[in-house]
């Protein structure tokens, strides 16, 4: 009896698993989220007809219609700033900053009211609202839209932040973050979009606020979130050609973090490098960084090491190679932590 | 309402106004005028003698204001003011931090407010006081802000008065949001339905949310009144520093009807706050507003305006004060004798009393409060905080420390 059941199992898991990019899989997850809750809309610029500059929204407006997926006009303050009003109304508005450094004209908003409204009111109005923020480099883009500014929201009490780094948890994180009571921030990593996976709609996730460990080794960790979680990957795959494991942690909740796994690898292996495109000063590397050495400083057989962008604007994007950490850069450090 | 092609084109009719392309030098001023001085299209039904003038137009939303209906519009300012007073001197006396006054402008606040229907939600400011006493929210449970005990303590949605906000403008997109809301759910369209008021200052008018604002809900048809509170002052810069134009002009640029009334006229604020909400629940909206008054106080207890402006203008603005007018129209008709405001003055010395019995009882907040409702589902990270510094903070409990 047992192989036939099995077999079934495996055909069910089959026909509910397909190959799908990360951003088709954000499109797949907002879809799952609109038919589970009528009160989720979708509020962004050029999200509707358009679907979205990188297609996440794509098709969206036309089966939930014009009231549920919201051309908006041309402003960041007013996308967040009417969200606020329409969560409080009791919608769960998801709205689309369409490039990371567009949201400055929304940051008033969002610190001001979206952050601290819950903890104004005593708990007595909440905000369950996304803000989804395609960031990061690495597509040559003109100046603006390469940005990774997760530390500012991060460093804002109230406010939940979280990155994808695939498409399997895209799916899931998105539909989480959703469903989250709290505003959450909702990173995307823009040059993995195209990024395939192998999405099953009958898992069971892990909660959103978790990290996990991608890959297992013993000699250092690698702690990483959103686009720079497969640079970790490769560079982990690379140093094992080599005879060196590392083990891969991504970080997928930016705040609050997950760290019990990191101080596990760290107590594990003495040695850890954190990953990020944000330049380096006062980043959430700088805060792994802290919270590790407060935790595992009798592990530690060095200093954290931080790999991440250079604390300049973002550069013109023929140097973006140069500002971006990639598998040299990781593995140099690597090199450097081990041989301290 | 008239069709809206009539706001988005043609020219502004009578009222000085500085809006050709290449002003003239008189037409500047002109405008500059138009923006502090209350011009031929301010809706008055109530001069300052407390001479009803006849108006075809905006008689018919106050046709059933009874002698009745006029005396509790005055107890409402009377105890407004009683209040906004007691807690100024609280202020003084170091039982506030700081108070943020409305002398002067009770009318402005409590037509609009006595022109809300239970189902309309409303945005303020931080100056709102007499919007909070008509949404029943009680005088002592806005102490908690200005005392520093909390930041704001009823409940928003019950009260249907959201809590005070305090950047200048974000409350009008919230509200902008809120009424967006109000439509998707097709809560407009008849004499039931919502609407939503969003109460800012002149110079609140200079922010780009409230430009947002104006455009969010035009281009959703959102049912909501932009009640701007023109009180000559934005702290020490006057209306001339934020627009050459009278404000309730900007809203034909943004293809909606703008209505300048006297903010000391609390019965005209009634009638055009009754017509705009009327427009907007009918599905009509947005509309705009203009409450021509004066802060006859300071921008707050912090604030000193004999830097920036003259005695006799405040001296000028007493002889509109929004109270007197009611208080000789109700004498010269014989609907109210002297019992009647010796008792409501009664009840005024009672509030105020209950009130700073009130304020100086207020416990300080316990530690915990720092670290409550912060989040709706939790923070382990901060609650690991919370803990640590609770644990610490006992150590000092009872110790003389």
């Amino acid at each position: 009896m047992a192989t036939p059941v099995m077999n079934q199992a495996a055909d069910q898991a089959a026909a509910s698993t397909r190959t799908v990019t990360l951003g088709k899989s954000l499109n797949l997850g907002l879809r799952a989220a609109m038919e589970a809750d009528p009160k989720v809309i979708v509020m962004g610029e050029d999200v509707g007809k358009l679907g979205g500059v990188f297609r996440i929204t794509d098709g969206l407006q036309k089966d939930f219609g014009e009231q549920r997926v919201l051309d908006t006009p041309l402003a960041e303050s007013g996308i967040i700033g009417t969200a606020v009003g329409l969560a409080i109304r009791g919608f769960r508005p998801v709205c689309e900053i369409q490039f990371d450094g567009f949201i400055f004209p929304a940051f008033d908003q969002i610190v001001s009211q979206v952050a601290k409204l819950h903890y104004r009111s005593q708990g007595r109005v909440t905000l369950p609202m996304v803000i989804r923020v395609p960031f990061g480099g690495g597509i040559g883009a003109v100046e603006h839209h390469s940005e990774s500014p997760e530390s500012y929201f991060a460093h804002t009490a109230g406010l939940k932040v979280v990155s994808c780094s695939n498409a399997v948890d895209a799916y899931w994180m998105i539909q989480q973050a959703i469903r989250c009571d709290d505003p959450v921030l909702f990173f995307e990593p823009k040059r993995r979009y195209y990024e395939k996976g192998e999405l099953d709609v009958g898992a069971t996730p892990d909660p959103l606020f978790s990290s996990r460990v991608l890959r297992t080794g013993t000699a250092a960790t690698l702690v990483s979130y959103g686009p720079s979680v497969k640079t970790c990957l490769e560079s982990a795959a690379a140093a094992a050609e080599e005879g060196t494991e590392l083990e891969v942690i991504d970080l997928r909740a930016l705040s609050p973090m997950d760290l019990t796994p990191v101080f596990e690898s760290v107590r594990k292996t003495g040695h850890l490098v954190v990953v990020s495109e944000a330049p380096e000063e006062a980043s959430l590397a700088s805060e792994i960084a802290a919270r590790v050495q407060q935790e595992c400083f009798y592990s530690l057989e060095a200093p954290v090491l931080r790999v991440t962008g250079f604390d300049t604007p973002y550069p013109p994007s023929k140097l973006e190679e140069d500002f971006l950490p990639d598998l040299d850069r990781v593995l140099d450090a690597v090199d450097r932590s081990l041989g301290w | 309402m008239s069709s809206p092609e009539q706001w988005t084109h043609p020219e502004p009719g009578v009222g000085p106004a500085a809006t050709a392309a290449t002003p003239t030098a008189e037409q500047v001023i002109a405008g500059l005028r138009a923006t502090s001085e209350g011009g031929p299209e301010l809706v008055q039904l109530l001069t300052p003698e407390g001479e009803r003038v006849p108006d075809s137009r905006w008689d018919p939303y106050v046709a059933d204001i009874t002698a009745e209906d006029l005396r509790g519009l005055y107890r409402d300012m009377v105890l407004t003011r009683r209040v906004d007073r007691e807690a100024n001197a609280l202020q003084r006396q170091g039982q506030l931090g700081i108070w943020v006054p409305l002398l002067g402008q009770e009318a402005a606040q409590v037509g609009a407010g006595r022109a809300l229907k239970p189902q309309d939600m409303v945005f303020p400011s931080y100056r709102e006081h007499g919007v909070a006493w008509c949404r029943d929210v009680h005088p002592t449970e806005l102490l908690g802000i200005f005392r520093g005990t909390d930041h704001g303590s009823w409940d928003p949605l019950a009260k249907r008065f959201h809590l005070y906000t305090i950047v200048i403008g974000n409350q009008v997109l919230n509200a902008a949001g809120y009424a967006m809301g109000q439509r998707f759910e097709g809560k407009v369209g008849d004499d039931d339905g919502e609407a939503t008021m969003v109460f800012f200052g002149d110079g609140a008018t200079s922010q780009g949310d409230v430009h947002e604002g104006f455009v969010w809900a035009s281009v959703y048809d959102a049912p909501l009144v932009f009640f701007c509170q023109n009180n000559q002052w934005a702290i020490s810069e006057p209306t001339e520093r934020q627009s050459r134009l009278p404000l309730y002009q900007r809203a034909r640029g943004y293809g909606f009807p703008g209505v300048r009334v006297d903010g000391n006229d609390v019965l005209a604020s009634l009638a055009v706050s009754r017509w705009a909400l009327d427009e907007c629940r009918h599905g009509n909206g947005p509309v705009l507003i203009e409450a021509f008054t004066y802060r006859m106080d300071a921008h707050t207890t912090t604030d000193d305006p004999t830097r920036y402006r003259l005695a006799d203008e405040l001296e000028a603005w007493k002889l509109k004060d929004p109270i007197e007018r009611v208080r000789v129209n109700l004498v010269r008709h014989e609907n109210a004798d002297h019992a009647f405001f010796d008792e409501v003055q009664a009840e005024a010395d009672q509030l105020a009393a209950e009130l700073r019995e009130f304020c100086v009882n207020m416990p300080d907040p316990p530690k915990e409060r720092m670290f409550a409702h912060v989040y709706e589902d939790g923070n382990p990270v901060l609650a690991a905080q919370r803990d640590a510094y609770l644990a610490y903070a006992s150590g000092f409990e009872g110790g003389g420390h």
